[in-house]
């Protein structure tokens, strides 16, 4: 896609086809692993931000001292004293949700989305930009954890629930959505992950077609209009000529 | 705990593609031809073994006696990375012909995720050294097993017609599902 092109779409739209997760497959395992419930999707999307905010910051500082050779273990360093804080936090403070994430919390270090943009924005960019890129994919990838799980929290167990983690799970809010008889096990399984990524991607995919298909039309109905353009221009010449 | 038992259930039932949703990107990429399944098969159950048992002696004798187990993370991390590092240039150096073949795929081993979930595992489940090196075979075994599987069914579906939405990567998702509902059969092997 052209960097103009990209400039003109809107908000909504870029963060549904630069989707880090749907649209360029990075960060899919924990995306699977842990959209079983919204508070799961929440307290992950809250961490990978507060990561990818930090280390983005700390990269696009340190990227000019850095000697070429060895930036991807330095920034790896980087990545990996971050999670350590956040681990040592969540387990002080949020115990429920620490435990909920498991391994997972810890394999934010591989998380490609975090190396990713460390590598690809954060070492040619200034601070503030750097942390705006930082936050911007933290929040498309937190949207793509939530919409996930919804999906799979809603038809999986019926119920939609908050609870809050820093307060013993103490609980926000609970709806039943669908009766206990007509739920569908199946969606908070592994099965239920793949289907629901494998539907949401193609989405993605198909407005990605649409948009390529429009910009194509667009172009077409421009060429004509240009060819129409220059036909009636050459015809008043014509005319003029004719007229001498 | 029966080192069979140990194999199987984490080769099989604990499968780590399709239970623990691990190494999902190497999965979908490299998937595609049988070839370079087997390729990066080999290469990550070389790097998996060699890194977790490197890590288990790092913890269990650098980290625990200096009481700095909390550093855990960031040093398994660095060895990580060093060792695949060193096996780069190791294997570039002594055999050329290998290197052409896995060259590709060793620098990507780094970030996938298996490396530090099994060698971080050995440690959580407090393994014993046979079983840290059972389970660090099992583990990436299973990934190459689900590697292979699925390059033979892609490179099959790639001769289909599929959606065009659905092409590529989404319809290789609705496989993985299905397969994890096959291998949730398995279950009650052991």
């Amino acid at each position: 896609m052209s960097e103009k092109k990209t400039k003109k779409q809107g908000f909504f739209s870029k963060m549904l086809t630069d989707n880090p997760v749907f649209g360029l497959y990075l960060g899919i395992c924990s995306t699977l692993a842990i959209s079983t419930s919204i508070n799961n999707a929440l307290g992950m999307g809250a961490g990978v931000i507060f990561v990818l905010v930090l280390s983005n910051v700390v990269v696009s500082l340190i990227a000019p001292i850095t000697p070429d050779d060895i930036h991807i273990p330095v920034y790896i360093v980087v990545i990996a004293t971050l999670v350590t804080i956040l681990q040592m936090f969540l387990n002080a403070y949020a115990v429920d949700l620490y435990t909920a994430l498991g391994a997972f919390l810890s394999l934010i270090v591989v998380n490609c989305i975090i190396l990713g943009r460390a590598e690809a924005y954060a070492c040619n960019h200034n601070v503030k930009d750097s942390a705006k890129d930082g936050l911007m994919m933290g929040l498309s990838y937190t949207l793509s954890l939530l919409v996930m799980s919804l999906i799979r929290q809603v038809l999986g167990t019926g119920v939609l629930e908050l609870t809050n983690p820093f307060a013993g799970s103490a609980v926000i809010f609970s709806i039943r959505l669908i009766p206990e008889q007509f739920i569908i096990p199946m969606f908070t399984g592994e099965t239920g992950a793949f289907f629901t990524f494998a539907v949401l991607a193609a989405l993605i995919a198909l407005y990605k077609n649409k948009l390529a298909e429009a910009e194509a039309a667009a172009e077409k109905a421009a060429k004509v209009a240009a060819a129409k353009a220059k036909a009636a221009q050459l015809a008043k010449e014509k005319a003029a000529k004719e007229a001498a | 705990m029966n080192i069979l038992a140990l194999f199987i259930s984490a080769m099989l039932i604990n499968n780590i593609v399709l239970t623990k949703f691990l190494g999902m990107c190497p999965f979908m990429g490299v998937s595609t031809h049988l070839d370079s399944a087997i390729g990066m098969g080999a290469a990550v159950i070389f790097v998996i073994f060699g890194a977790s048992v490197l890590s288990y002696f790092l913890y269990y004798f650098v980290l625990v006696p200096l009481n700095l187990e909390y550093m855990q993370l960031i040093t398994f991390i660095l060895l990580i990375a060093a060792f695949v590092q060193f096996v780069e240039l190791f294997v570039k150096k002594f055999s050329p012909a290998l290197y052409k073949q896995l060259g590709i795929y060793l620098p990507l081993i780094t970030t996938n995720c298996t490396v530090l979930y099994v060698a971080q595992d050995n440690i959580t489940k407090g393994y014993t050294l046979v079983e840290t090196m059972v389970n660090s075979i099992a583990t990436p075994a299973g990934f190459m097993l689900m590697l292979v599987i699925f390059a033979t069914i892609r490179e099959r579906l790639n001769q289909n017609n599929v959606p065009k939405s659905f092409q590529g990567n989404p319809i290789a998702f609705v496989v993985a599902g299905i397969m994890a509902i096959a291998f949730s059969a398995l279950a009650g092997l052991v």
